[in-house]
């Protein structure tokens, strides 16, 4: 009987800091780093990877938690949703932690990171309108302890990427004291991929309403000019209430910059409508950047 | 699915069960045997079967649903390294096609591919994905043809198979054809692709022998008929297979494919090693049948009070490539196509057809959860039409014993439809979220989900449903049983297999209650057993049931028999409990060990239910054995804005016959009704010309905890059917065929919306401004 199998994990290394880690990656650029694994692990047993070697990244304590950085807060790669669900990290930044609630069942809550969120940049993945919303930035270990900072939003987009043996080391998201809300529209009640989803962050030092919306398009995507709209209408000083009639608008001009009308047919051609599907996504889209704007204002 | 349903329901029934719930026997709420062992994780399911040096087997798939093969290339897998064998449609020794119904699919596809998934060759290697990679490395030349993906579209298309393109076609005419009412109301219905998704993936083992046989060791459901399948594939005597039945992980349907047994066989035959499959989740989707996405266009006519005048309905099932059991559904989706009502004259009008969408087979149900969906949808639209109230059309035209059904047949069971209409009804609402505000409101959307209680609206809503219970149209059902007595222990032996559904259990109840031993084990199941049929259409409770009660019966005869002749009186007056004889009037007694004197008892009997007819060429004739009847009212919240639903509460009422074994009953309620709220909301197996999109269970959403909702048991109607064993008529099918029904009720009373598709999709349950 032959011995021959496909090659398997040969190496698995555990190292227990970032720039371990980072040298573990270049020592085999042919590794691939491991987090929650709850991309990783389905796609290997789906047989879409097989990696030569695995850098486990779980006992890299100082990507595990947080701290504070001059009014900004420093969240590890390694923080699992189960940890940022919960009420202390909720009452830093209330948005993050509701995504991270709202992120599949406890099983992958408690395995699945917020680095491994950014890495795997799903269009579902439901902490990057969060992240795209706070405009946070990216901490990225690279070998010989270098690190350098990119917008999360770089990276979703690809305009910037993550070089060889580089790895997320943490994310930097300012801390503004004020509302914050992530809604999520599912097809079910039980845990589920979201069919589109609104982060809405209130930001009072810059007068500014920043919102984002996800699971519609490749990467989270910001109306700006809803934003600038309804934070000029927003009294900033009094009561920061509504009209509901402001609040519908600010949906639906969320949602219309978001799935915008087919742009006009040239002469003599019919003009090409939305499909019924797209009609009703985009229904959804106002629906949740009007309720989410409604909270935060509330 | 939470269990409070059964504990906190079940004592408030309008008909509250039976004071004190014996221990054992009959009614009482004997746990599983098996319960220990699963929960424990320790319950051998055919995944974990073992073999020395065994190998690990994979088939090719096509990824194209229509396509012709233009070559085979297995050279490069025949080389790799590890891989034992690689076998197409030409190293099949006996027959290359198989069916459990009709012989119309092939092991192997050799000129054409017709489905998507479709097994064009297999692999054994000495590692499973070894056994992977060599199948990928085949060579297969396709010439992609167009594929037949649209039902209506497929009486005109070029056959899809040399057996054509119509399965069957049942016009079944009623009464007079040109009868009107005085109120017409139609409507077009469709209903999705169910899967039956069971929890554990198919896998098997097939054993060589050295009689040049082989065993199979398989979670079949059907173990003798898939022995024979397999021994006319193999080429062999049926004798030289056997099929030896593993821990089943559920089974809501034709359990296991003999698409992958099949081969199985071959490899081991062919290498002379164990050979090992245990598929992915994506196989099993792609492999096993579905329920039959169907298409309905109905007319209800009525007079002006309500009562129904005529229904006419065509209705158009999708059977994928092959036939399967695509029959029996479409007979049944037309005998119940008026569902469980008095109609004086219809016009049904049934096809089952072949198209390049993935195969279509049963699924528990099958036939009568479509047509319920679509009947009731039409009810709902005559009350409208009526202004009468949703229960009041439904008890205007209720069906109840001595009536007579569209198919000529007369109901001769017991039939209390009216009475579970209006236990549903009158049992009282669940609390609105602004009455209990103690309790936190699961929104629509989930706890997490953007649910706004400003846009949330409730719905309630009511189905009636009826399915039949055995296989139909002249299927001889027969189970045979054994029942061996020794040193105090009984024994069953009975090749009906525990899919879940309770049988064990049951048959171990049944030989407590005749021979009043507590202590009954229940052989496991193999083909040198004598067949009982397949786990379908409840025939377990019924006629393996029914076997097994016999045969506890002689055995007890024997074991009485010497006994009364010495006491000079008849074994009737006789009675056995907790291992003790006693004589009616108390004066004799002896225990069973005494009585037995270390003899070994056995017994052997059969249970065969009165004969059934197919339907004749109208649509006419006595095919069922018995019917089961269920009303379950919906309440449903729904986020109109979104369009997401929850189900609140469904309120059963079901006509069981008799409660064997209250717990186990309730379970089963449960899960039939929660499987029926998947169909509703959200399982629909979605293709994209042909091909399967999201085989897995992230994309396939089955009901999770937060989606089932509560389940209340409100009246369990025991009016026992005199013709059935015990009484007890099957309960599983009854709520799955009346949930989607339900709950597409309440969503239409929530939105005001037609809801006139399943599942129902959230665009489907905006209430759109200005309508």
């Amino acid at each position: 009987m032959t011995t021959h199998a496909p090659r398997t994990a040969q190496s698995v290394t555990l190292p227990a800091s970032l720039d371990e880690a980072v040298a573990a990656l270049s020592a085999m650029p042919a590794a691939v780093p491991v987090a929650g694994g709850t991309d990783l692990m389905a796609a290997v047993n789906k047989g879409q990877l097989r990696p030569a070697g695995l850098v486990g990244l779980g006992r890299i304590s100082e990507i595990r938690g947080w701290r504070y950085q001059d009014g900004h807060a420093l969240l590890g790669a390694g923080l699992t949703h189960a940890r940022m669900g919960r009420p202390d990290f909720a009452a830093l930044i209330p948005a993050l932690a509701a995504s991270a609630r709202a992120a599949g069942p406890p099983q992958i809550r408690n395995a699945g990171t917020l680095g491994g969120n950014i890495a795997s940049s799903a269009p579902t993945g439901d902490s990057l309108p969060v992240l795209a919303a706070l405009e946070a930035d990216l901490v990225i270990a690279g070998p010989g302890g270098a690190r350098r900072e990119i917008p999360v939003s770089h990276l979703l987009a690809g305009r910037e990427m993550l070089g060889p043996a580089e790895l997320i080391g943490f994310v930097r998201v300012p801390l503004l004291h004020a509302p914050q809300v992530f809604l999520k529209a599912t097809g079910r009640t039980g845990p589920g991929r979201a069919t589109a989803s609104v982060a809405l962050v209130l930001d009072p030092a810059r007068r500014g309403v920043r919102c984002a919306v996800g699971a519609i398009a490749p990467m989270p995507l910001r109306p700006l000019e809803a934003e600038r709209w309804i934070g000029s209408l927003i009294d900033w000083d009094g009561e920061r209430g509504l009209e509901g009639e402001a609040l519908t608008a600010f949906g639906e001009y969320v949602a219309a910059a978001c799935i915008p009308d087919p742009a006009p047919a040239p002469e003599g051609e019919e003009q090409p409508v939305l499909s019924p599907a797209v009609l009703h996504l985009r229904r959804t889209v106002a629906a949740l950047a009007r309720r989410a704007l409604g909270r935060a204002l509330s | 699915m939470s269990n409070d349903a059964a504990t906190t329901a079940m004592p408030q029934p309008v008909d509250s069960p039976r004071p004190e719930a014996p221990a054992h026997g009959l009614g009482a709420s004997l746990p599983a045997a098996d319960t220990r062992a699963k929960s424990e994780g320790t319950f051998p399911y055919a995944s974990d079967l073992w073999a020395e040096g065994l190998l690990w087997a994979a088939l090719l798939r096509s990824p194209h649903p229509h396509a012709r093969i233009v070559s085979v290339d297995t050279s490069a897998a025949v080389e790799m390294p590890g891989v034992h064998a690689v076998i197409t449609h030409q190293d099949i020794p006996g027959d290359g096609a198989y069916g459990r119904r009709i012989a119309d699919r092939p092991v192997f596809a050799s000129e054409i591919v017709r489905h998507h998934g479709e097994a064009i060759a297999a692999v054994a290697a000495d590692h499973p994905d070894t056994a992977r990679l060599a199948a990928a490395a085949i060579a297969v030349e396709y010439e992609v043809l167009d594929p037949v993906t649209d039902p209506e579209k497929a009486f005109a298309a070029e056959p899809l198979h040399p057996d054509g393109n119509l399965i069957r076609h049942i016009p079944l005419r009623y009464g007079d054809p040109d009868a009107t009412g005085e109120v017409i109301v139609e409507g077009l219905y469709r209903i999705g692709r169910q899967d039956p998704a069971p929890i554990g993936a198919e896998a098997g083992l097939a054993v060589p022998r050295p009689d040049g046989g082989v065993e199979l060791y398989v979670a079949s459901t059907d173990p003798h008929t898939d022995r024979d399948l397999a021994a006319s594939c193999f080429g062999l005597e049926p004798e030289r297979v056997k099929v030896v039945v593993t821990g089943v992980p559920g089974a809501t349907g034709d359990r296991e494919d003999p698409g992958f047994q099949l081969p199985l066989g071959l490899l081991a035959l062919r290498t002379g090693c164990p050979v090992k499959l245990a598929a992915t989740r994506e196989e099993s989707f792609l492999g096993h049948a579905h329920r039959h996405p169907t298409l309905l266009r109905y007319r209800h006519h009525a007079d002006a009070e309500g009562h129904l005048v005529k229904v006419e309905a065509q209705l158009l099932l999708d059977a994928g490539a092959y036939a399967d059991a695509s029959s029996e559904s479409l007979a049944a989706a037309v005998a119940f196509a008026c569902g469980p009502y008095v109609v004086p004259h219809a016009h049904i009008e049934g096809w089952a057809v072949r198209t390049n969408n993935p195969p279509s087979g049963h699924v528990r149900g099958e036939g009568a959860m479509q047509v319920c969906a679509a009947y009731e949808a039409q009810m709902d639209k005559l009350a409208a039409k009526l202004g009468l109230d949703q229960t009041e059309i439904r008890l205007r035209n209720v069906l109840a014993t001595g009536d007579i059904l569209p198919t000529g047949q007369t109901v001769t069971c017991p039939a209390p439809v009216a009475e579970l209409l209006e236990a549903v009804r009158d049992f009282p609402l669940p609390p609105l979220p602004k009455d209990s505000p103690e309790d936190d409101w699961l929104l629509p959307g989930g706890p997490e989900g953007a649910g706004e209680p400003g846009a949330v609206r409730r719905g309630v809503g009511y189905a009636l449903g009826m399915v039949h219970m055995l296989g139909a149209e002249g299927t001889d059902e027969v189970s045979t049983a054994t029942v061996k007595v020794h040193d105090g222990v009984a024994t069953v032996i009975c090749a009906a297999v525990e899919t879940g559904s309770g049988f064990t259990t049951l048959a171990r109840q049944i030989v407590q209650e005749t021979l009043g031993l507590d202590d009954v084990r229940v052989a496991s199941v193999d083909t040198d057993q004598p067949p009982a049929g397949p786990a379908a259409h409840g025939r377990h409770t019924w006629v393996s049931g029914g076997a097994v009660e016999r045969a506890a019966k002689m055995v007890r005869t024997q074991l009485l028999q010497p006994l009364a002749h010495k006491f000079g009186m008849s074994t009737e007056l006789l009675q056995i409990t907790d291992g003790k004889i006693t004589s009616y009037d108390g004066v004799l007694s002896t225990t069973v060990t005494e009585a037995m004197d270390g003899k070994e008892l056995w017994a052997t009997a059969q249970c065969r239910p009165h004969p059934t007819e197919p339907l004749d060429e109208s649509g006419q004739g006595d095919a069922f054995v018995g019917l089961a009847f269920c009303a379950i009212r919906a309440v449903v919240d729904v986020d109109i804005e979104l369009g997401s639903v929850r189900v609140v509460e469904m309120a059963v009422a079901q006509d069981v016959g008799r409660v064997l074994n209250p717990a186990q009953l309730a379970t089963r309620i449960e899960a039939g009704v929660t499987q029926g709220v998947g169909a509703a909301l959200t399982e629909n197996l979605r293709t994209a010309r042909g091909v399967i999109r999201h085989p897995d269970l992230t994309g396939y959403a089955l009901p999770t905890a937060l989606d089932a909702p509560d389940i209340r048991i409100v009246k369990l109607v025991e009016e026992r059917d005199v013709v059935a064993p015990f009484g007890a008529k099957p309960a599983s099918a009854a709520p799955v065929v009346t949930s989607p029904a339900a709950v597409a009720s309440a969503v239409r009373a929530a939105t005001g919306r037609p809801i006139n598709r399943l599942p129902i999709r959230p665009q489907a349950a905006v209430a759109v401004p200005n309508s």
